[in-house]
């Protein structure tokens, strides 16, 4: 696959002085769905808008389909649609007038018949004539996806698709999303959740502080950080691990009244019955028991370490 | 040049134009009607004559210059502050346009909209006084230019305005007092000669004076000026928003 977002050494710098994006080099491959994991202030809404235009970069160089950003900003922008973080909108205008207008700005001839399949797709088609400021906030996050996608696209931003967002929309939208990847769309989007980026994402690239941390295929990295945590409460306190189970790798809570366990949940074997029966065999014994998927501020931590 | 999108952002406006046209033509309908009863009726009765002309029919092109300036202005920076206040601008930003487009829709929406308020004005006015245009290719060159110019002008407040005060301040303490003290309602020659030389200062007498003298053939100051006074001041806005999408000012960061 030939990449058709290319970042090299990007940097921004608000008027504020605050560095938003460090030296960033990235390529997004064509026809791929790209998921950039942060927390939030980790500069992904940056990196997505520089490339959109909406911010000036301060240094580096990006293209979209071999075209500059900055220089052939015509070329490369009407290549991108962009579904912002922010539910902005016009409120005093219909869906349809939106919606036909965001069309008009990208320089294509009005093409009634597919605003209309782009509204059915995404269940508008009923509120194609009211104000946006009746509808829902679903709703309306469905407005900004209709007009990212009236010009037809060959690149598709979602920043943050699902915040705030019910569970029918974030069907529809994945739905959606899987259909346009299927018909050749590059699809980038940008997420706080480590479960979205690994239900949608080809490929995951995760942000923090403004760096970009690791690039990397889903399935390694789900390999690499899929870990989870079993915190098992102890009846008793004990002062330390007995020796016959070393094998497992536990830790002790501080005060003795918990141990932990790690282990990779993809793996076939998790070892927790063993552990179960070896905890049984040192006459261990617990009240109670949780299980933690790692969360991606221990993945930050964690990889920062490194 | 992408056509397609100064039309879509003109007639985007223009909408909204429409859906208000209650409000946009009533009020300067009503407000001209009260100028007539209060100006030309009260002091109609004093002032007969000026130059030649009846009172009610020489304050006419004043009025529509007043409303001209105001619309133009209201218009334009409304426009483009409505997108920067509630975050749409975006899709200005991330479409392949430049600012040339962004300008000609929105500026050529506000015009578009102050120069029918002028017809109607015009319109009402001859309801109220015998009206002729001596020039009318004069006259129209003055309203369309004068119209651009404001919306231009206004676009510029519409960009530097980060609340609705500041929206209001501009129109208020600054064009309605120059257009009130710029011969809307009067000829310049009536005032004192310090406060004549003074008014010279005010570019709204220029405006006031050419457009009437497309009427009716009297000024205050000669025609040629007061055309080339407007055109320096549309340059000098020209200028400004060539600079404020070069430098991103209050746009983009
Ligand atoms: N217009 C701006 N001016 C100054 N600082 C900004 C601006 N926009 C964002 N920032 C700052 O840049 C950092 C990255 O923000 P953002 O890109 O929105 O992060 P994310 O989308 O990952 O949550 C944050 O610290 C934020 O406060
Ligand atoms: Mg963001």
């Amino acid at each position: 696959m030939t990449s058709i977002i290319s970042i090299q050494k990007l940097s921004k710098t608000y008027a504020s002085g605050l560095k938003a994006l460090k030296n960033i080099n990235l390529d997004i491959k064509r026809g791929e769905i790209f998921a950039l994991l942060g927390p939030n202030g980790a500069g992904k809404t940056t990196l997505i808008s520089t490339i959109c235009g909406i911010t000036n970069p301060t240094t580096g160089k990006i293209t979209v389909a071999g075209f500059d950003v900055e220089k052939e900003f015509r070329k490369t922008r009407s290549l991108i649609g962009l579904v912002p973080q922010e539910l902005t909108n016009n409120a005093f205008e219909t869906v349809w007038a939106t919606v036909n207008f965001s069309r008009g700005l990208f320089g294509k001839k009005p093409n009634p018949q597919l605003i209309e399949s782009i509204l059915r797709d995404l269940t508008l088609w009923d509120k194609r004539n009211d104000k946006i400021m009746m509808l829902s906030g679903g709703m309306k996050r469905r407005v900004l996806i209709a007009k990212a996608l009236s010009h037809e696209p060959q690149i598709l931003f979602l920043d943050e698709p699902t915040a705030g967002v019910d569970v029918n929309l974030r069907k529809d939208m994945w739905n959606i999303v899987r259909r346009l990847r299927d018909s050749g769309v590059t699809i980038i989007l940008t997420t706080h959740y480590i479960e979205e980026a690994e239900e949608m994402a080809d490929r995951i690239g995760i942000i923090n502080n403004g760096e970009l941390i690791l690039t990397e295929d889903k399935e390694k990295l789900m390999s690499k950080l899929g870990k989870k945590r079993l915190t098992l409460h102890l009846i008793k306190p004990i002062d330390k691990i007995p020796q016959q189970l070393s094998a497992h790798h536990l830790e002790r809570s501080p005060d003795g009244c918990a141990l932990i366990y790690t282990y990779d949940k993809r793996g076939r074997r998790t070892g927790i019955t063993t552990l179960l029966q070896d905890l049984a065999a040192s006459n261990i014994h617990f009240q109670d028991l949780e299980t933690k998927q790692s969360s991606l501020e221990e993945i930050f931590v964690s990889l920062v370490k490194d | 040049m992408n056509f397609q999108a100064v039309r879509s952002i003109y007639i985007f406006e223009m909408a909204r134009t429409w859906r208000t046209i209650g409000q946009s033509v009533i009020s300067p309908v009503i407000s001209t009607s009260l100028y007539f009863v209060v100006f030309g009726a009260a002091l109609g009765s004093r002032i007969t004559e000026i130059d030649g002309v009846s009172y009610g029919a020489f304050i006419v092109p004043g009025l529509v210059m007043l409303s001209l300036l105001t619309q133009s202005i209201s218009n334009a920076s409304f426009g483009i502050f409505f997108p920067k206040f509630s975050g749409t601008i975006y899709e200005l930003h991330s479409a392949p346009i430049s600012y040339i487009e962004i300008v000609l829709g929105y500026v050529g929406a506000a015009a578009t909209k102050s120069i029918i308020i002028g017809c109607i004005i015009l319109l009402t006015a001859s309801f109220f006084v015998p009206l002729q245009i001596a020039h009318p290719f004069w006259m129209i060159a003055f309203l369309l230019l004068t119209s651009i110019t404001f919306s231009l002008f206004g676009f510029i407040i519409g960009i530097w305005a980060d609340g609705f005060e500041k929206l209001q301040i501009v129109p208020l303490l600054i064009i309605t007092p120059l257009t009130f003290l710029g011969g809307t309602f009067y000829s310049i020659n009536m005032l004192p000669p310090f406060w004549q030389t003074v008014s010279l200062a005010n570019p709204v007498v220029y405006l006031v004076s050419g457009f009437r003298w497309s009427f009716y053939e009297i000024s205050d100051v000669n025609v040629g000026l007061s055309f080339s006074i407007t055109l320096l001041f549309m340059f000098a806005c020209l200028v400004v928003i060539w600079w404020i999408f070069k430098t991103g000012y209050r746009i983009k960061s």
